[in-house]
Order: structure tokens, then C-alpha cells, then sequence
């Protein structure tokens, strides 16, 4: 084994710990911390099933979003969904036999990558063409655009220019799920590519992409528009209420 | 009157979004508020020494007690797509005015103090320290903001601004950084009852008065009941109601209302205000003790119902809050809750608002209206943000929308809407509201208000319209005060009641 794929495997295993442990513990703490009051945007759902609705619109659809400016919805959109089909159709790498809806997105997967690339441009140039959003842009925020799209540029490159060695690819990469480790083949491209998806993960927990988890959390989404029917009272709130009676 | 000090913008067919002026409102400071007033809500009055310690203690404890503003803080990637639907920033072109840069402001310092990036490469994610500089800022800007929630709209997360603006007002109540104006009115209601300040004989006084015009007007004796134990409907209504123009016409048409259906009611001194500004500045255990009169008064009382009249904040605050901070609703199991459920009327929403109340007699035929008598208006209907956006009426989303329209036909032949994007959930702040209804802050109400001035404006020209009804104080006041800037007739100003008042038919 040589020291290449040692780094490469406790690399992975590192930004997995980072990626999972860091987003559970914002999730615990966004759990943790109490909404006091009643305050979704309103027309909202007054139902819980409403509210799931709702969510599923703003999750899958970017609802406020295609509300809000078609431009950013297109590139957004665009993105998440290109994303989406390639991460789905990277599951591959790590299971044997492939789940049926993996084989079948395969393709799709593959050529996903390019809405995803175009999302991204569009979604920099943004960042450049309007004064607005050039005054709100932050160093990270450029960071954040250029690590993604040289992702996606080099995963692309192996797909559609030069190809790595895939079996030797899926060999490690399943290795590293069971522990049965295999060699990382030394290839250029495949290294950047891996380098930059472990980054992303790490920097996940402690940047603006907590919006992932962040959304299900947002009280102005989530809750139920029904405060004359039901007593919304946090802990802290009634503990409050209790010190004044 | 001197003329204003500053350009008031020119009304444009739709508005446009401007080109950014750095620093275009950076002069803009609203009053600060004094010992008397800031002692009385527990703050101090100048900055003390150990701020940046208080302020940073104050802000870690707003993240543990309030999801919203952890999560907003967190969320944001500055997609922009907030930018250009705040009121203020499309009236003043001012960036710190986007709603993700009025955020950012706090958000730099958040980042700096309590997440990991901030504290070792503070350049790169754009976390600053808190400094007086940065303080001031936030005075100014945070006072720019009348927490209308439509960045929250449009947001792909739900960030609302106005959770941040409330928790950036009460970090600087708590370092000295008090608005006068919230202040003070802060100090009166939990004084004296009312914003006002207006002392109970005065009230009496006043109500005597109206009676005797209605008296007058009508030739029936038409009651406006204060303090009367046993009444079936409590009254909370703004205290503008009881002697501003036009609001005083609204609660003329309350009464109306009332003595068409035959109903015992009362105001009460000791909570003669609708209004909570605890809502504006984030401070929960003040729009608490604030809301507590009203319930207090409800149990001294003896009330059945409770309905509040025509004020955007206000509804906000009881529809919304009023059982979380006070047990007036329903679904309580405490023995607080209880202690009010056991008097209330089950039959009824706790608390109704009383465009509700009136477009539920309205479907029961128990009011009559001669619509001719509206005849001379051409009426339109600006939605109040806070009723629009935090709130709801009728049992079905979107009620808040469309029950007072449906008020305003049933009692008038001729209503045109704005334009769809400046209505409904897309409605644009009067200007004035969240606190800034001051006249410190003139120049940001005035350019705040572009936005509605332009689609109020494309009525007029193209359908007559004559009249802008209002089913909020704040919005009334802004409004009459606002639209001579723009070259219209303050006269136009008036409420939804009040074109009940005109056109119902009493016997």
C-alpha cells in the first residue's frame, strides 16, 4: 500500500467524521433552540401535512426562490438538481451489486454534470455582473463557487476526456466502506478531484452550506399557522411564565 | 411646514430597482432614547464600559432562546435574491437597506465571536469585530427596517430580516442604544394604558364626544361603553383611534357595528391599546408585560370575546402571540390558560379581529348597507404587512387578504386593486411601520414609501382612484403624513371601518 492511498483513506475517513459529526451537531443545536413564537410567513399551511407541503415545494421546487428572481432560480436550480443526479449516480462507487434507480440514472448522472457546471457559472457571474449581489459577495462566497466548479471540471474530465481507472476507483472506494482496503490509482485529475470533494466536506459544517440542514429548521417555514388554536410555549418561556405566577 | 432637507424621489410607473449609493442613509440616526423611558425598561442609557462584553453576552443568549435568528445566521449564501424587495433599499438605494446587508451586519460580528472560520480567518468569510463604529451602524440601520417581513418571502430559506432588526434593537437596548420614540411609548402604555399616553378621564372625555356627534349624525343614541364589567365583547383597539384623523372615523364604524348587532361591548382604560411595540424591538418579557393588560382587563371585565380593531401589528401580536404570552386562545391544558378559556366564549377565534367580526355579520345578513353612500369614492386597499405576512383571518390561508376586500364590496360599488406584485403577500410596507413612525426618521418613511406611492399612483391615474383604505394605525398615520410629499391629498387616507361607518344602515 503506499503512502499515497494511506494519506487518501485517512483523508476520507477524517472528512466523513467532520461532515457527519459536524452536521449532526448543528442539527442537534438548531433542534435544541427553542422557536418561542408562532411566526411562519403567511398564507401558510395550518396543518402539519400542509407544512411538509410546503417544504417539499421549497426543497425540491426552490418555491420562494422561482418567487423571487427567475434568474437565480434557473442557475440555482439548475445546480442542486445536476448535483443531485451526480451524487446519486456516484453511489455506484460504493456498492456492489448497484441499486436499481443508481444503474438507471447512470446516464443522466453523467451529463448532469454540465447543468451542474452551467448552474455554477451563472450563479458566479451573478457575483460580477450585478451590484447588487458584487456588494454582498464575500472572499468565501467566490471560494465556495470556484471549489465547486473545479469539482464538477474535474470529475466531468474523467468522464468525458480522460478516463481513470474506474475498477481500481471502485475497488478503493468500496474498500473504504468495509474496511478492506485497496490501492487509490495515482492518476492527476482523479487526486484533485478527490482532494477538492474532501475539502467540501470538511468546510460543510462551518459555512454558509449549513443552508442544506438549515432550511428544515427555518421557523418561518416550518411551523403551523394555528396560534389561536393551539399554545405555542417554549421551555424557556414557560419557565418564564412560572417565575411570574 | 419647511420644506423636507432631502430629494423626495419622483413616482415612476413601476418601481425600479436603483443602482447602489454606498452610504446613501449612512446620516440617518433616529433619536436616542433617555434615562427616564430606558431605566423604566430595565436598560441603561448611554454605553457602558464593558459594552462589547454586554452585547456580545446578549447576543449569545438571543441564540440560545431564539431558533430564527441561529438558523438565519447560519443559512444565508448571499444568493441576492432578497435585494431588491425591501421598501427601503428600492427608496433609497442605500446597500446597507438590502435586507442581506442589513443581516450582514450582524452576521460579521456572529461569525467573529461564535463560529470557527470567523475566529481564525475572519477576512475570508467576512466576520468583523464589533466595534462603536460597527454599533452605530447597526443604530442607524436597524432603525431603517419596519420589520415587514417581505425579504422573508422570497427568501429560498425564509431568513426574515425582521427577526434580525428585532434582535440587533434589543442587543443595543441592552448596551444604551435605546429609540427614543419605542422607548418612551414602551414606558406609556405600561404606564398610563396607552402609546398616548392619554389618562383615563381624557379617554371618557373623548368617547363622550363621539357619542354625542354620532348622536348628532344619526339620532340614535350610538354608545361608546368604557370600563363596563359584564359587556360580552372587549374592545382592543390603537389608542389613535380615539382622536387621530382618519382613524377616529374607524372606530366610529366599530360602534356602528356594534349597535347594529346588538351587542354589549366596552373599551378599557386600563388596556386601551392594541398596539405592543415589544414586538419591534425583540424583547419578549416587554411585548409580554405589555400584552398582559389585555388579558388582565379581559379577567377584571369579565369579557367573552375579545376583538381587536383595526391595527397591522397589533393583529400580528395578538393573533399570533397573545396565547403563547398571555392564554387568550384556545389549546392551553395549563391552569393559566384555563383560568381565561373557562371565561371566554368557545364558539368564537380568541382574539377576533374585527374586520371578522363584521364580515361574518355581513354572510349572516345582520347588517344592511346603502353602497351608494360610497359612491363618491373610488377605493383601493393596501394590505399591512404585518397582517398580510404575520398573521391571518377567517379559518382559511389568505383570509387576511380576502375579508376586508370583501368588506370594502359589500359596503362600496367601486374597488380596483394595485398591481398584483405590490399586493397580497408581494404588498409593500406603508413606510412607517416597526417602530419608525417617528418624525426623526422622515426622510426613510418618505422613501420608504416609493414603492406603494407608485402602485397607489397607477391606480389613481388609471382607474380614479380616490381613496386608500387601511386597516392599520400605523399605515393611517404614515400615509396622511406621506402623501402630500408625493403630491396627493391627504384626505384620500381611511379605513376599512370607516366606509362601514359611512354606507350602514342603522335603525
Amino acid at each position: 500500500m503506499t503512502s499515497l492511498t494511506v494519506f487518501y483513506i485517512g483523508l476520507f475517513y477524517f472528512a466523513t467524521l467532520a461532515f457527519v459529526g459536524g452536521v449532526a451537531y448543528r442539527i442537534y443545536e438548531y433542534s435544541r433552540t427553542p422557536a418561542p413564537l408562532v411566526i411562519p410567513t403567511t398564507p401558510a399551511p395550518t396543518t402539519r401535512t400542509g407544512v411538509a407541503l410546503r417544504m417539499t415545494r421549497e426543497v425540491v421546487f426552490f418555491e420562494s426562490l422561482f418567487k423571487s428572481n427567475k434568474w437565480i432560480w434557473i442557475f440555482g436550480w439548475m445546480f442542486h438538481i445536476g448535483l443531485a443526479l451526480v451524487l446519486l449516480r456516484h453511489v455506484r462507487y460504493f456498492q456492489e451489486p448497484v441499486w436499481f434507480l443508481v444503474e438507471f440514472v447512470q446516464p443522466y448522472g453523467k451529463y448532469a454534470s454540465f447543468a451542474m457546471l452551467a448552474g455554477l457559472a451563472g450563479l458566479w457571474a451573478r457575483r460580477f455582473l450585478v451590484d447588487r449581489v458584487r456588494y454582498i459577495s464575500t472572499p468565501s462566497d467566490h471560494l465556495m463557487l470556484a471549489l465547486l466548479i473545479a469539482i464538477g471540471l474535474s470529475g466531468a474530465g474523467m468522464t468525458f476526456v480522460a478516463h481513470t481507472d474506474i475498477v481500481a476507483l471502485k475497488a478503493f472506494a468500496l474498500g473504504l466502506v468495509t474496511f478492506d482496503w485497496h490501492p487509490l490509482p495515482a492518476d492527476g485529475l482523479l487526486l484533485v478531484h478527490l482532494s477538492l470533494v474532501a475539502v467540501l466536506m470538511i468546510i460543510f459544517p462551518i459555512s454558509k452550506l449549513l443552508h442544506a440542514p438549515g432550511v428544515f429548521f427555518s421557523p418561518t417555514r416550518n411551523m403551523v399557522d394555528n396560534p389561536r388554536e393551539h399554545r405555542h410555549l417554549a421551555p424557556w418561556a414557560a419557565a418564564l411564565e412560572r417565575d411570574k405566577a | 411646514m419647511a420644506g423636507p432637507e432631502f430629494e423626495v424621489p419622483s413616482l415612476t410607473e413601476y418601481t425600479e430597482v436603483p443602482k447602489i449609493q454606498e452610504g446613501a442613509m449612512a446620516h440617518l440616526k433616529s433619536f436616542l432614547a433617555a434615562e427616564a423611558s430606558q431605566s423604566y425598561l430595565g436598560y441603561p442609557y448611554e454605553l457602558p464600559a464593558d459594552w462589547k462584553e454586554r452585547a456580545i453576552d446578549r447576543m449569545g443568549q438571543i441564540l440560545d432562546r431564539f431558533r430564527s435568528v441561529r438558523v438565519f445566521l447560519d443559512a444565508c449564501v448571499h444568493c441576492g435574491a432578497c435585494t431588491d424587495k425591501c421598501h427601503y433599499f428600492l427608496g433609497t438605494a442605500d446597500p446597507n437597506n438590502m435586507p442581506v446587508a442589513r443581516q450582514e451586519l450582524m452576521r460579521k460580528v456572529y461569525r467573529r465571536y461564535f463560529t470557527l472560520p470567523g475566529k481564525i480567518a475572519p477576512w475570508l468569510v467576512g466576520a468583523e469585530d464589533l466595534t462603536e463604529d460597527k454599533l452605530n451602524k447597526w443604530y442607524n440601520y436597524y432603525h431603517q427596517c419596519s420589520e415587514c417581513r417581505r425579504c422573508s418571502v422570497y427568501c429560498p430559506y425564509g431568513i426574515d430580516t425582521a427577526e434580525i432588526t428585532m434582535a440587533g434593537r434589543e442587543i443595543l437596548n441592552y448596551v444604551g442604544y435605546g429609540q427614543k420614540y419605542s422607548s418612551e411609548i414602551l414606558m406609556k402604555v405600561q404606564k398610563v394604558g396607552n402609546n398616548l399616553g392619554l389618562p383615563g378621564p381624557a379617554l371618557a372625555d373623548t368617547l363622550e364626544g363621539l357619542e354625542e356627534d354620532m348622536e348628532a349624525d344619526t339620532g340614535l343614541p350610538i354608545k361608546m361603553p368604557l370600563d363596563v364589567k359584564g359587556a360580552e365583547i372587549l374592545l382592543i383597539t390603537p389608542s389613535a383611534d380615539f382622536f387621530s384623523e382618519p382613524h377616529v372615523e374607524s372606530l366610529i364604524g366599530y360602534a356602528k357595528v356594534f349597535h347594529a348587532a346588538g351587542v354589549s361591548w366596552t373599551l378599557s382604560t386600563y388596556a386601551s391599546e392594541a398596539g405592543n411595540f415589544g414586538l419591534f424591538n425583540g424583547n419578549y418579557e416587554t411585548m409580554r408585560d405589555v400584552a398582559m393588560r389585555i388579558r388582565d382587563a379581559a379577567l377584571e371585565l369579565g369579557a367573552k370575546r375579545i376583538i381587536v380593531g383595526e391595527c397591522g401589528h397589533a393583529w400580528r401580536v395578538a393573533y399570533a402571540y397573545w396565547n403563547t404570552l398571555t392564554g387568550i386562545g384556545w389549546g392551553g391544558e395549563d391552569p393559566f390558560s384555563k383560568q381565561l378559556q373557562d371565561q371566554l366564549d368557545l364558539r368564537y377565534p380568541q382574539p377576533t379581529h374585527i374586520c371578522e367580526y363584521t364580515w361574518d355579520l355581513i354572510q349572516r345578513g345582520v347588517l344592511k348597507f346603502d353602497k351608494s353612500l360610497n359612491d363618491d369614492r373610488v377605493i383601493t386597499f393596501h394590505d399591512s404587512c404585518n397582517v398580510a405576512r404575520a398573521s391571518r383571518m377567517g379559518d382559511e390561508p389568505g383570509g387576511q387578504f380576502a375579508i376586508p376586500r370583501n368588506i370594502i364590496r359589500a359596503v362600496a360599488n367601486n374597488f380596483r386593486d394595485m398591481p398584483e406584485d405590490t399586493i397580497g403577500e408581494a404588498t409593500f410596507c406603508c413606510g412607517g411601520g416597526g417602530g419608525m413612525l417617528t418624525d426623526d426618521l422622515i426622510e426613510a418613511r418618505v422613501k420608504g414609501a416609493l414603492p406603494r406611492m407608485n402602485a397607489y399612483n397607477s391606480v389613481v391615474r388609471k382607474d380614479g382612484v380616490n381613496f386608500l383604505a387601511l386597516i392599520c394605525a400605523i399605515c393611517k398615520a404614515q400615509f396622511t403624513k406621506v402623501l402630500p410629499y408625493y403630491g396627493f391629498d391627504r384626505g384620500m387616507v381611511g379605513g376599512v371601518h370607516q366606509l362601514v361607518s359611512t354606507a350602514i344602515k342603522l335603525d
